[in-house]
């Protein structure tokens, strides 16, 4: 173990305690825009998680994208759907305790199957330095159909979100 | 200890659970959304860290970006909706709203 493994190894806890407090945190929370800053810190873990696996330009779009975009209109939903800043809705005691355990069954499931794979049989790593550069000719060669419906995709929700949510006066 | 790929399986499960914590205790409407984006992330990780240490192809990579604008897509949608919902019922608690007509 050399120091750019130590400082690997550094890098990835504290971006995964930003991501998994941040998540637990948004979870503990019960004022909604307090949950969607909680988010943003999420948001920012993964990102950097992102870059520690060489995923330059996927570090970018989340930042822009979820940080700059989503982020911003679930604070916009937040206020255009609330009369007051501070309103909340409190769970009550035993739908708190039956998700806790559901939720830690899930969590115990997931790692045990996840730990019983020896994933390091037949394993590749890429190249770091060339990972924009083969994203950009995979996705208009490979996934050149799937990328056009996305962008039809897009198209539509622009049109379906402007209908849904036009001024409309109450029936 | 050199960080592999089973630190970010077990990260992307935590944070999945906690997801699905959000998606079940949350009222508001906006809440579950938010839950919804904790899953979407933690399914990121996996495909990127898969990526990295299994792969050695940019698949993964790629589908992570289809992932980031479903979301995208799927966010604008549902807070159009939850105007929608909004201006019928004058709330967004998730419980409320048991009837399809306004």
């Amino acid at each position: 173990m050399d120091i750019s493994d130590a400082f690997e190894a550094l890098m990835f806890y504290i971006f995964a305690a930003v991501a998994l407090i941040s998540a637990i945190g948004c979870v503990v929370s019960s004022n909604i825009v307090r949950t969607a800053m909680w988010l943003l810190g999420t948001l920012g873990g993964v990102a950097g998680l992102y870059f520690l696996l060489f995923a330059n330009l996927l570090a970018a779009i989340q930042l822009i994208v979820y940080a700059g975009g989503i982020l911003v209109l679930i604070i916009f939903g937040v206020m255009l759907t609330s009369k007051s800043p501070w309103q909340t809705f409190q769970p009550r005691r035993w739908e708190v305790v039956l998700a806790a355990v559901l939720s830690v069954l899930i969590f115990i499931g997931l790692s045990a199957t996840m730990l019983s794979v020896d994933w390091s049989e037949g394993a590749a790593t890429i190249d770091a330095n060339a990972t924009v550069a083969a994203i950009g000719k995979t996705l208009l060669t490979a996934y050149l159909v799937p990328f056009e419906v996305a962008s039809v995709l897009l198209l539509v929700v622009m049109i379906g979100a402007a209908y849904l949510a036009r001024a409309e006066k109450r029936t | 200890m050199t960080i592999g790929l089973t630190h970010y399986l077990i990260l992307s499960a935590a944070i999945f659970s906690v997801g699905v914590l959000c998606m079940m205790l949350k009222r508001n409407a906006i809440g579950v959304l938010i839950g919804i984006e904790l899953l979407l992330n933690s399914a990121g990780i996996n495909f990127v860290a898969f990526s990295r240490y299994r792969t050695g192809a940019m698949d993964g990579q790629i589908i992570t970006v289809f992932v980031i604008l479903l979301a995208a897509a799927e966010a604008a949608v549902a807070i159009a909706i939850f105007m929608n919902y909004y201006n019928n019922h004058a709330t967004i608690d998730v419980d409320r709203g048991t009837a399809l007509r306004g």
